[in-house]
């Protein structure tokens, strides 16, 4: 299977490029509200006349900037709780356990809700509501793997060795951590990808005149029936995306045997 | 007595969760009361909000006033219709409910059967068609999927109403929608799980007493293959109501999901924070529940605990 890979790239390479094109997600052009898609604008236009498919590139962008911070913020700071509770065990594990199960008591994308709704809508409010709630799966991850791990040959060799527990958890733990880390990072970005646009779409995202495909899709509803387009570009575009994602998220899966 | 010790295991987590959608409203930036009742309010409207909201008192005494009227059932009262909030989600629960309990319905009847089928047909077509299906389903989120469902079967089709909760199958569109995830999810589920009994030692031994091949999967693998799918099942009840916030914006269903959102929109951040606490408790009894329920009807856990 080599399509999921061309559909990521693809989109990378067209969010990446987006700003140098010289499109204009932005300007208006009060003659072609709702246009079909045509020669000039090959998606057409949309409720306040502006080229759809430059809309979707800027939305492309804003998407993958969302699930990139949220997963390096989150990756790396439950990553590290996940690590030391799981090393040292005791209160300290107890603890993160607790809380952890706390934010998994809240089905799905709900926290998140909850988290930007209070916050207030906005870029910057909507990257922190979902870093609040994602680092959850690393910590909860990683701790398992590092509770097996702390009683391997090697860590106990290190540990009589004197090495320090700094270069215990960076040098001979997180190295055997990469691969399940790599493929929950994989499944975390599609899941990032599709709360990105949840919360847009319930207006807590992203916000006028700025293009994202969750406030895109919310403004197609609207016209579904004069123009059924808008809708189906948009949603058309984030299924290819978060299905690439998912597929590659299965092959590395498959391929190094992580269990989910 | 492992009834008693699930309900204490889950109190630390009940109090995590009123603790944190107490705390909720406190995250507001600037003043809460300022931001809920605008800038024109008046100093008196204002003085009576602080007052009922307790944002003057210390932190724990807010939280124990908290947990003490809810203890009594009361939720507080909407900002800007001044209802009671129980009354709100009394009167909003059950048209979630009924969305919630089809779209499972709907879930299990389609996605268990396929999962099957592609089990017992593994690498040939039936078994393409359904792992595609499932994953192209999974990638479908409700904002998407419903518009979708919206255009094909009201719009163009004109079988079914577009949106809102009148009209002859209007509660069709929304439970498909809802339902569409958790059909994916228990296809692959299923899947999975009957191949793997299918490789157990008493599959083969019940082939090898010459059983019928039908009952070699109805009686003894089936059997054994559902419980994880069942525990699913029970796992997935709480993300439909999650789903439904979405689910029920795009159609205008007025369950307790659609009451968040609008809620959220009004600046109601006490029906907010009734709204997200529900949904959370709803969730974690139906998990405890469903924990519960498993233990009882897989023999092999029941022996060892």
């Amino acid at each position: 299977m080599r399509l999921p890979h061309v559909i990521l790239l693809c989109w990378l390479s067209a969010a990446l490029a987006a700003p140098f094109l010289g499109l204009a997600p932005n300007r208006i052009e009060l003659g072609e509200i709702l246009s079909p898609p045509g020669v000039h604008a090959w998606l057409g236009h949309d409720d306040l006349g502006r080229d759809i498919l430059a809309r979707l590139l800027a939305g492309a962008g804003v998407s993958l900037t969302v699930a990139a911070v949220v997963t390096a913020v989150t990756m790396t700071v439950g990553t590290a709780l996940g690590l030391l509770a799981g090393y040292f065990g005791g209160w300290s594990d107890r603890l993160l356990m607790r809380v952890t199960d706390v934010f998994l008591a809240f089905p799905g994308i709900l926290l998140a809700i909850a988290f930007a709704a209070v916050l207030g809508p906005g870029l910057d409010n909507l990257i922190m509501a979902l870093c609040l709630t994602s680092w959850v799966g690393y910590a909860r991850l990683t701790r398992a793997q590092a509770l097996s791990l702390r009683d391997r040959q090697h860590v106990l060799a290190a540990q009589s060795l004197g090495a320090s527990t700094m270069r215990i958890l960076l040098r001979h733990m997180l190295p055997l951590l990469a691969a399940p880390l790599l493929v929950e990072v994989t499944f975390s970005v599609a899941g990032l990808v599709i709360a990105e646009a949840s919360l847009s779409f319930l207006g807590l995202g992203i916000q006028a005149p700025e293009a994202s495909w969750g406030s895109m899709l919310r403004d197609g509803v609207r016209y579904l029936l004069v123009a059924p387009h808008y809708v189906l570009a948009v949603g058309l575009s984030l299924m290819s995306l978060v299905l690439a994602v998912n597929v590659l998220g299965d092959q590395l899966r498959d391929r190094w045997d992580v269990r989910k | 007595m492992p009834l008693l010790k699930r309900v204490a295991g889950i109190i630390p987590t009940v109090f995590g969760v009123l603790l944190l959608t107490f705390l909720l409203v406190h995250l507001v930036p600037g003043d809460p009361v300022e931001v809920m009742l605008g800038e024109s309010a008046s100093g008196a409207d204002r003085m009576a909000l602080r007052a009922e909201l307790g944002l003057d008192r210390p932190l724990p005494v807010q939280f124990s006033h908290y947990l003490g009227r809810l203890a009594q059932g009361d939720f507080g009262h909407s900002i800007h219709t001044h209802a009671p909030i129980a009354g709100l989600l009394a009167e909003r629960l059950p048209a979630t409910a009924r969305l919630a309990v089809l779209s499972l319905l709907m879930a299990v009847s389609i996605g268990v059967p396929l999962g099957i089928v592609a089990a017992l047909r593994r690498a040939r077509w039936p078994d393409r068609l359904a792992t595609l299906t499932a994953l192209t389903l999974s990638a479908m989120p409700h904002f998407w999927l419903g518009p979708l469902l919206m255009l094909v079967f009201a719009l163009w089709l004109g079988w079914l109403p577009v949106s809102g909760m009148e009209g002859q199958g209007a509660i069709l569109l929304p439970a498909m929608t809802l339902a569409c995830g958790l059909t994916a999810i228990l296809t692959r589920m299923t899947r999975a799980s009957l191949l793997e009994v299918l490789n157990e030692d008493f599959v083969r031994t019940a082939r090898a007493k010459g059983l019928p091949e039908r009952s070699v999967i109805l009686r003894h693998a089936l059997r054994a293959a559902l419980l994880p799918v069942v525990t699913v099942i029970g796992l997935q009840l709480g993300s439909l109501l999650a789903g439904a916030v979405i689910t029920e914006t795009v159609f205008g269903w007025d369950g307790i999901g659609r009451l968040l959102v609008e809620s959220i929109e009004k600046r109601d951040y006490p029906v907010t924070q009734a709204c997200v606490l529900v949904i959370a408790l709803v969730y974690v009894m139906v998990n405890q529940l469903t924990d519960a329920v498993y233990s009882r009807i897989d023999p092999r856990i029941r022996l060892t605990t």
